[in-house]
């Protein structure tokens, strides 16, 4: 599926399918590729979600009737492409205890020791699908079913930054302190958004994360690292 | 060196620095902020003679006391709030020479409700991601990433023109919006149009709907005719734009603004157009708007005439000196 249609008069929007998918995925994200590398004047960024591209482009620069021609080039590009290696990105998780303070009631709702919990959590890579919400918030998806949990009844007001939570199947980091009904399993000390960084957002979509555990120690050492700037996450990168 | 130039006296209702947002990082969920209504902001700044980009304070509805620190060239432009310079009534969009000492001031508000003050020279915050606008929600930006308290202290950056040549220009008032006379907006209807029933689109086409209280600069909620959906509210979170009309499991419509969150999961059953923007932002608690329909090329030639006089304004021409 490549379907274009006029978003508002400075969006155009690029649906790649209707349901989620690792390979509309890597379709979504060659098709960033090819418009990283084609620098289209006019194109100000786009936003790849599970689905779909959103182009946003200044209309004074480039019209949407010449910014379709465009985007039907890129298309043909698109079988010829090839993805470069994507990267997993291994995040430290302070299961349980103060920084997680619902991984008891996940375990007792499943009927599963917090261990196995958090054994099933960290198991997996999870993929990025898309970045959004919030700044440097990432929908995951990779979560096995076994340790699924509906939200709180009651969601919490705020939520430290850095949580790791449980929302239905998915699973997800809060990148800053916020209200919210997520689970809260665990806590990472690395940050996932820092505004003042030269690159304020840690992750990327189409990459995949994979939650290490750690202990309370641990999280104190990495904390003061990342305060220090001196903290470097660990990265692998792969072949799909 | 940047120039200590206003005191915050009383902060008003909800005073912020803005810019035009904080565009090229929505892929990672920034959110782009900026001001609500970006062309006053424009034209303030070219009244002033800084680049058009450049950050001021916006005001909402209740406007706040400001003191001079330095003598200065300011213009206010959008809402007419009826600014008072040392309690005399002052003009619209129009740039004005202040001294010293002298106080800003707001009293009624009598046509829109978001006004822009451009200062010479642009007020001086850090650039966070590229931008100086303030995103509350994540304390970003402008003046410690919060709306403005008393006592703050607000600086402007360097320029290099005179005051003097900056100061009593006006915009032609063939150019001055009425934001009260505008009750009719125009949309570009999807990407969501088809989960929508087609009586509710015609419905939302011709009917009337209000300004809720629950709005904000995220958004503004209306309340009307109730919307129904073939198969459910719901999407797959998917991008949102300024001005994009969500249509939520109520049937009653919100239009997101400035601060909208960069992706949303309730269908999108249109998105207003740019150059009407202003109109939405500009509208209080309990008026009314009214949507048409209004196909992508038509949108399109309306921001270029708007591109083109911004670019006029910019090099002198229609601004009455």
């Amino acid at each position: 599926m490549f379907q274009i249609s006029a978003f508002g008069d400075t969006g155009l929007r690029i649906q790649f399918g209707d349901h989620i998918s690792k390979d509309i995925n890597q379709q979504i994200r060659s098709f960033c590729i090819l418009l990283e590398k084609e620098g289209i004047p006019g194109v100000i960024e786009w936003v790849p979600t599970y689905t779909a591209i959103t182009v946003v482009y200044d209309p004074y620069t480039i019209l949407y009737s010449a910014l379709v021609t465009q985007m039907e080039k890129l298309q043909n590009r698109l079988s010829d492409m090839e993805l470069p290696p994507a990267e997993i990105m291994h995040v430290p998780v302070c299961y349980g205890g103060e920084m997680g303070p619902d991984l008891a009631a996940v375990a007792c709702l499943h009927n599963l020791d917090e261990s196995q919990v958090i054994s099933i959590h960290s198991s997996g890579d999870y993929l990025i699908y898309m970045m959004g919400f919030i700044p440097g918030f990432a929908y995951l998806g990779g979560m096995s079913k076994e340790i699924a949990t509906a939200r709180l009844e009651n969601p919490r007001a705020a939520i430290p930054a850095g949580s790791v939570g449980i929302a239905g199947e998915q699973t997800g980091i809060y990148p800053l302190e916020s209200p919210g009904g997520w689970q809260i399993i665990g806590r990472t000390p690395i940050k996932l958004y820092d505004p003042n960084s030269s690159s304020p957002i840690l992750l990327r979509a189409g990459n995949y994360i994979r939650f290490k555990p750690i202990d309370v120690e641990e999280y104190e050492v990495i904390e003061k690292e990342v305060n220090a700037g001196t903290y470097i996450p660990y990265v692998e990168t792969f072949i799909e | 060196m940047s120039n200590t130039i206003i005191e915050v006296v009383k902060p008003g209702l909800a005073t912020s620095v803005q810019d035009l947002g904080r565009t090229g990082f929505q892929a990672f969920g920034v959110v782009v902020s900026g001001a609500m209504d970006s062309f006053a902001l424009q034209v303030g700044n070219i009244l002033v003679g800084n680049p058009r980009e450049a950050a001021g304070i916006e005001i909402v509805i209740m406007g706040p006391e400001l003191r001079i620190l330095e003598d200065t060239v300011l213009a206010i432009c959008g809402a007419d709030l009826s600014p008072k310079l040392d309690g005399e009534l002052l003009p619209v969009w129009k740039s004005f020479s202040v001294r010293k000492g002298q106080v800003i001031t707001f009293g009624q508000p009598k046509d829109g409700a978001y006004a822009y003050i451009a200062v010479a020279g642009g007020i001086d915050t850090p650039v966070v991601m590229g931008s100086k606008s303030t995103y509350t929600k994540a304390a970003i930006g402008g003046f410690k990433g919060r709306y403005l308290q008393k006592g703050d202290h607000l600086a402007s950056s360097p320029f290099s023109f005179s005051l003097k040549s900056v100061s009593g220009r006006g915009l032609s008032p063939t150019y001055v919006p009425n934001y009260k006379n505008v009750e009719k907006v125009r949309v570009i209807l999807g990407p969501d149009q088809a989960a929508i029933a087609e009586s509710s689109i015609e419905q939302f086409l011709s009917s009337s709907y209000k300004v809720s209280t629950q709005s904000d600069r995220m958004g503004y909620r209306l309340e009307g005719a109730e919307l129904t959906h073939k198969h459910g509210a719901d999407i797959l979170s998917d991008a949102v734009l300024s001005g994009t009309i969500q249509v939520p499991a109520s049937g009653q419509p919100i239009v997101l603004l400035a601060d909208r969150q960069t992706t949303g999961g309730y269908t999108r059953i249109g998105t207003v157009i740019s150059v009407d923007l202003p109109f939405v932002a500009q509208k209080y608690t309990g008026s009314e708007l009214r949507f048409e329909t209004v196909q992508v090329e038509e949108a399109q030639l309306l921001y270029v005439k708007r591109e083109r006089l911004l670019r006029c304004l910019s090099l002198g021409a229609g601004v009455i000196g």
